[in-house]
């Protein structure tokens, strides 16, 4: 990458990114690259379940009550075929981790991404209009704010049960899911956001383009936006890790995907059950994966933070 | 200094008319109340007789004032599915939920707090790396897989604790307390340990990243400067001011520690109001999800005010009304 | 060992030197540096930014920010090696020994404690006192720093003290120990003249009768001639010439210093130019060949000639609520700008200069409509911006006004290439048929302001604060404006690079024939750059007249003073009286 051509013309985003504080303290991390495997990991695998899982677990055809709770593949007892072992139905745990990562994935970027465009919205609004817009924004803010995520999205779902009619409900379980775990999250973003652009609106750079004549929407597009957004990239690394933690939790209390498309909350969960007859693995290879991967994107988003901080450097 | 308690007042007050609010529509309009109370034999004439009983003609602001005044005494109705007052359900289940949060809270400052203060002081030590990467885990790990990996180390395997329940309580009045008891002190252990666990992690890297940049500031330069001794660097100077912003994210996390424990006691079957609530949620019982709302407002302002109060104290700018103020 | 031939001076440094370990290998900041301060001197160490001033006086005190370190060299302190004590050793020197000034009184103070526990802290960490004679002593201390009252204010806390006391009250710290030399790091940097007049002589005074040594770093060279004894003149991490202050300001030798001094502007009369200052950043001069008067930038406008003011202010007032309330009697208001009224006729440069909170940047603010003023008339070219609704409507005069701003580092979006920066405005107001020929106009400014075509492609950071300045400018003659206003436009700058600015302002001024608000703080840089001046205070101005009588005939009582706290520069009077 360091190639001399590319240094002599002028310098493309990929020698500017290669050369670039941020890379150099990446490649210096072993904790950022074996985070980020673990995290790419995840997601090619949930990306192309379809291929990668050795059984299919949705299969009906293919499992087979008899296989039902063998353990993993070095203890006694068991079949070569299935690693990590089979649930109480026959299905192969390591396929329905990969399915479940899927799942959780799935819902937990979708409920980042809603409550990101949501936050950086209502925080660009408050703060560059400033006033008592600003003053109701942050008011709601704040009293959502005492209400812990869990508890929203518990009561959003609630709500869900008692306004849609029970089938509707049935088809529509994955919007309110991500509904109900993105709602709660968009305060932070809104917070942060209102507090750069409060910073960078009374940058001059802003002011020159006011002076230009600029008006306030392509100023907050073009100008106040992209200064705004290193901290909400922190943020949504890690409101990656608690949404797919949000989903694991509401899952596991039964409210949360329907145990037809288990996610790894829904696996934990009934394995849960069987904890006590010693089945001990349908419950904790699920949770070893679950942890595995809110672990890499949480030691992911806390390099990234410090990264962009540049006191800390 | 006055005027700012009552302002605090004045916003607590409002956050509850809000919380009411939003509690009064769940109550209101999700689902059909009188579908809920009646059977399915109840007449036409009897329905629209309960409806005028029960003032459903009313205006908003009529009903909205009564749900209210019936909220601030403790009157949320009738469950839905237990056919019982709501505010009777409540009072058994609060005393469980309380003693949990509290002891949990105590346990998460107790041992956050050192925990902040050291890796912040000793930055590069390894203590304080492997303390780091050990809080990442802790935010790693959700509540209620904590949970299960203790009852499966120290309840299955071992058999060292009891999994479920409270263990035996005794009566003092209205409250039920597992305090006195030991299968009660031994039933709180895990649970304990479950809820203070991810609060402890918090409250950690909180006082460490704030300290840190307290530790940055000029008056703490200058205070080296001076020659006094590192200790009374870190521990008058650079501390006195991390609790400034610390009081306050404290006291937001211990306020949800309570509504955290939701997920605890479900785990461990734990009869709290956590448990009565996420029942209801599964029933759509209306009434106990919008009592429950409110409580946990209550105890948000409260504890919030409290914070207040002790900003005052720790804060000498607060002290004088706007004096010097741009 | 050398102890006993360095026994008469106070601090000895030899052959210092001071290294960061950076990502692209170590930056040297310090260089075999060679100092001394006897008792009772005051050495001065003057340079520009990144000259490695600050380093010293933080590798003196044993204080170097992690990744700093000293790998060569060795300090005395009255004979006693200082610079290779354990932990514990320099922490007994600190405070007791070498007292440490630091430039923001603000942020100095512990804002959780009184001044008394601060005092009494420090004062008992070094000298044993009981509580009642460290309270006297402490009560003493801000008696001698010029704090009245000492007896009730001791009491109180950093924030119910101005910006000038609580100064006062870091020198009292700083004493608290009867140190032998005080490093004084910018200490009036971040106050305004008036209040550093006071606090400079307080530090003479207090150096003079209590024989105590004192290095003050600063970057002002008007500073140092007030104060110093002795100076040092740093470059590039390296003490290029030191003497006596008269020695060094009237016959400098070394080139670096010459062209440091002729750069400073003269506050006792007005040049056309500065003469060129060499030793500064790389700045091309415009390309041969290109003659601004017949160049597009010059062309004539469509605009018609006129005879009367260009701008015209009348009673224009800006209000602004600080405190806000339901209730009107309760609101608290700020008014930065009352009833102001002045006129400026084409092609002259108007002179606004004020003390820091006089309302000078505000009024910039309501002629460009950043804010709506709340009464009076704003006259551009006979139309009254302030009817004007809206933005659309406003747009044609906004071309013809624009703005230089103050802060170089805050002034261009970090985010958006040069190139974007400068042709977002030709863009915006459709100066251009097509993105070549905005491009052409572009890469014409980048040579008009001395940066060539090749800067187009860069990102601000990759510039230097004047290199900044001049894309500023640049990015402000795009719309080919008549009025140009520049608010404090040097302030933020090094003297050497202010210099070469301000040269680049007065020649496109004459070339251009532009018409301009200059506003500063500076009386020097106002009397070197404008035709008429007018002096704010509290948002009122004072005093409208041609610079070189307001300059040597002030009405005004206001004027006079700030006239007086203008630092006289010693070297210029020396010469002048030969």
């Amino acid at each position: 990458m360091s190639d001399t051509t590319v240094r002599n013309t002028h310098k493309g985003w990929l020698a500017r990114a290669s050369d670039s504080d941020l890379w150099y303290s990446f490649i210096r991390s072993p904790v950022a690259i074996v985070s980020t495997i673990v995290t790419l990991l995840f997601f090619v695998s949930a990306i192309f379940a379809n291929w990668i899982a050795p059984h299919n677990p949705f299969d009906l055809a293919s499992i087979s009550i008899m296989d039902a709770s063998l353990p993993p593949a070095w203890m006694e007892g068991s079949d070569p075929r299935f690693w990590l072992g089979t649930d109480d139905q026959g299905r192969d745990i390591l396929s329905t981790i990969i399915y479940g990562a899927r799942i959780s994935l799935f819902v937990g970027f979708a409920a980042v991404i809603f409550s990101m465009i949501l936050g950086i919205a209502l925080g660009l609004v408050s703060g560059y209009v400033g006033g008592r817009l600003d003053a109701f924004i942050m008011r709601v803010a704040d009293i959502q704010l005492s209400f812990p995520a869990i508890l929203i999205a518990l009561l959003v779902d609630g709500v869900a049960r008692g306004v849609l009619p029970r089938e509707m409900h049935q088809d529509m379980v994955f919007y309110v899911l991500i509904f109900a775990i993105g709602i709660s999250g968009w305060v932070q973003y809104a917070r942060t956001v209102r507090g750069s652009t409060l910073v960078e609106k009374n940058k001059e750079y802003v002011q020159a383009a006011r002076v230009i004549g600029i008006g306030p929407f392509i100023i907050l597009w073009r100008h106040i936006l992209p200064n705004v957004m290193g901290p909400v990239l922190v943020i949504a690394t890690i409101h990656l890790a608690i949404a797919v933690i949000t989903e694991a939790t509401l899952s596991f209390l039964g409210v949360g995907v329907p145990p037809t498309t288990p996610s790894l909350g829904t696996l934990i969960r009934i394995g849960n059950d069987y904890l006590f007859s010693g089945e001990w693995w349908i419950t904790i290879f699920p949770g070893i994966a679950l942890v595995l991967l809110v672990l890499a994107i949480n030691l992911l988003g806390d390099w990234l933070r410090d990264a962009l901080n540049p006191r800390l450097r | 200094m006055l005027t700012f308690i009552a302002k605090r007042l004045l916003q607590s007050i409002l956050v509850m008319l809000t919380v009411a609010l939003i509690a009064f529509s769940l109550f209101r309009y999700v689902g059909d109340p009188i579908n809920n109370m009646v059977g399915q034999d109840t007449s036409l004439e009897e329905r629209v007789e309960l409806k005028q009983r029960l003032g459903l003609n009313d205006s908003f602001l009529v009903q909205f004032t009564r749900f209210a005044g019936n909220a601030a005494r403790g009157n949320f109705g009738f469950s839905y599915q237990h056919r019982r007052p709501v505010s009777d359900l409540i009072a058994e289940r609060l005393p469980a939920t309380l003693e949990l949060s509290i002891v949990s809270a105590f346990l998460a400052m107790a041992i956050g707090l050192p925990m902040g203060v050291y890796t912040a002081i000793r930055r590069n030590s390894w203590l304080a790396h492997s303390f780091m990467t050990l809080s990442l885990v802790g935010i790693s790990l959700p509540t209620f897989l904590i949970g299960i990996l203790l009852i499966l180390v120290f309840g299955v395997m071992l058999r060292w604790l009891p999994t479920f329940g409270r263990g035996d309580v005794v009566q003092l009045g209205w409250w039920s307390t597992g305090l006195l008891t030991a299968s009660g002190l031994k039933s709180l252990i895990m649970p304990s340990i479950t809820l203070a666990l991810f609060q402890m992690t918090l409250i950690m890297r909180l006082v460490r990243s704030e300290m840190l940049e307290v530790l940055r500031t000029d008056f703490v330069k200058f205070a080296r400067a001076r020659g006094l001794a590192e200790r009374y660097v870190n521990f008058v100077v650079a501390l006195k001011n991390t609790m400034v912003p610390v009081i306050t994210i404290t006291g937001l996390q211990l306020g949800s520690i309570i509504a955290f424990a939701i997920i605890t006691e479900s785990v461990f079957q734990w009869p709290g109001m956590g448990l009565l609530f996420i029942q209801a949620v599964g029933n759509v019982d209306i009434p106990i999800m919008a009592a429950y709302l409110v409580l946990i407002a209550f105890f948000f302002v409260v504890i919030n005010l409290i914070v207040d109060m002790l900003y005052v104290v720790v804060d000498p700018r607060l002290r004088v009304d706007s004096a010097g103020g741009h | 060992m050398k102890a006993d031939v360095k026994q008469t001076s106070l601090l000895t440094i030899e052959g210092m030197r001071v290294e960061f370990a950076s990502r692209r290998g170590h930056v040297v900041a310090v260089e075999r540096l060679d100092l001394s301060v006897e008792p009772g001197e005051i050495l001065g160490v003057v340079g520009e930014s990144g000259a490695g001033k600050s380093t010293i006086g933080n590798a003196v005190i044993g204080l170097l920010e992690p990744p700093g370190e000293m790998t060569a060299g060795t300090i005395l302190l009255k004979g006693d090696r200082i610079d290779d004590l354990d932990d514990a050793g320099k922490r007994r020197i600190r405070g007791a020994r070498i007292g440490m000034i630091f430039q923001d009184p603000l942020t100095s103070l512990d804002p959780l404690q009184t001044i008394e526990r601060q005092l009494v802290d420090t004062i008992q960490q070094h000298l044993g006192l009981s509580d009642a004679e460290a309270r006297a002593r402490a009560v003493d201390l801000l008696d001698q720093v010029g704090i009245p009252d000492p007896q009730v204010r001791i009491a109180q806390y950093p924030h119910q003290f101005s910006g000038g006391m609580r100064q006062r009250v870091v020198i009292a710290l700083a004493l608290c120990a009867d140190p032998e030399l005080v490093i004084a790091d910018e200490p009036t940097t971040a106050l305004d003249v008036s209040v550093q007049a006071q606090i400079l002589d307080l530090m003479k005074a207090l150096c003079r009768d209590r024989e105590v040594g004192m290095i003050l770093i600063t970057h002002d060279m008007g500073v140092i001639s007030e104060t110093a004894d002795r100076v040092a003149v740093m470059y590039r991490g390296r003490v290029v010439e030191t003497g006596a202050t008269q020695q060094i300001m009237s016959k400098p030798t070394h080139d670096y210093t010459k062209s440091l001094i002729s750069a400073v502007p003269r506050p006792d009369k007005r040049l056309k130019r500065f003469p060129l200052v060499t030793y500064i950043e790389d700045a091309e001069e415009r390309p041969e060949g290109l003659n601004l008067a017949t160049h597009w930038l010059g062309k004539v406008r469509e605009e018609h000639k006129l005879t009367g003011n260009l701008l015209e202010l009348k009673d224009a007032h800006m209000r602004f609520i600080t405190r806000h309330s339901l209730f009107p009697s309760r609101r608290l208001y700020l008014d930065a700008v009352k009833d102001v009224s002045f006129a400026i006729q084409p092609g002259e440069v108007f002179g606004l200069v004020g003390e820091s909170g006089s309302g000078k940047s505000t009024i910039a603010r309501m002629i460009t409509g950043i804010y709506k003023p709340t009464g009076g008339s704003i006259r551009f070219d006979g139309t009254d911006l302030t009817a004007l609704g809206s933005r659309a409507a406003a747009a044609p005069y906004r071309r013809q006004m624009q703005m230089i701003f103050q802060d170089p580092f805050s002034s261009l979006n970090p985010r958006m290439r040069v190139e974007d920066i400068i042709e977002e405005p030709i863009h915006f107001h459709k100066m251009a048929y097509d993105r070549e020929e905005a491009r052409q106009i572009m890469h014409d400014l980048l040579d008009v302001v001395g940066l060539g075509a090749q800067a187009a492609r860069k990102f601000p950071h990759e510039f230097s604060g004047g290199q900044r300045q001049r894309i500023s400018i640049a990015r402000a003659l795009a719309t080919r404006p008549r009025f140009l206003i520049c608010d404090e436009p040097t302030s933020a700058l090094d003297v050497s690079i202010q210099a070469q600015v301000l040269n680049l302002l007065k020649d496109l001024q004459s070339e251009l024939n532009l018409t301009m608000l200059f506003i500063s703080h500076d009386l020097p840089v106002i009397r070197q750059i404008c035709d008429r001046v007018g002096v704010m205070r509290n948002g009122r101005l004072l005093e409208v007249a041609p610079t070189e009588t307001l300059f040597t005939d002030p009405q005004h009582d206001y004027t006079r003073h700030l006239l007086d706290l203008m630092p006289k520069f010693r070297g210029f009077r020396m010469a002048k009286s030969r």
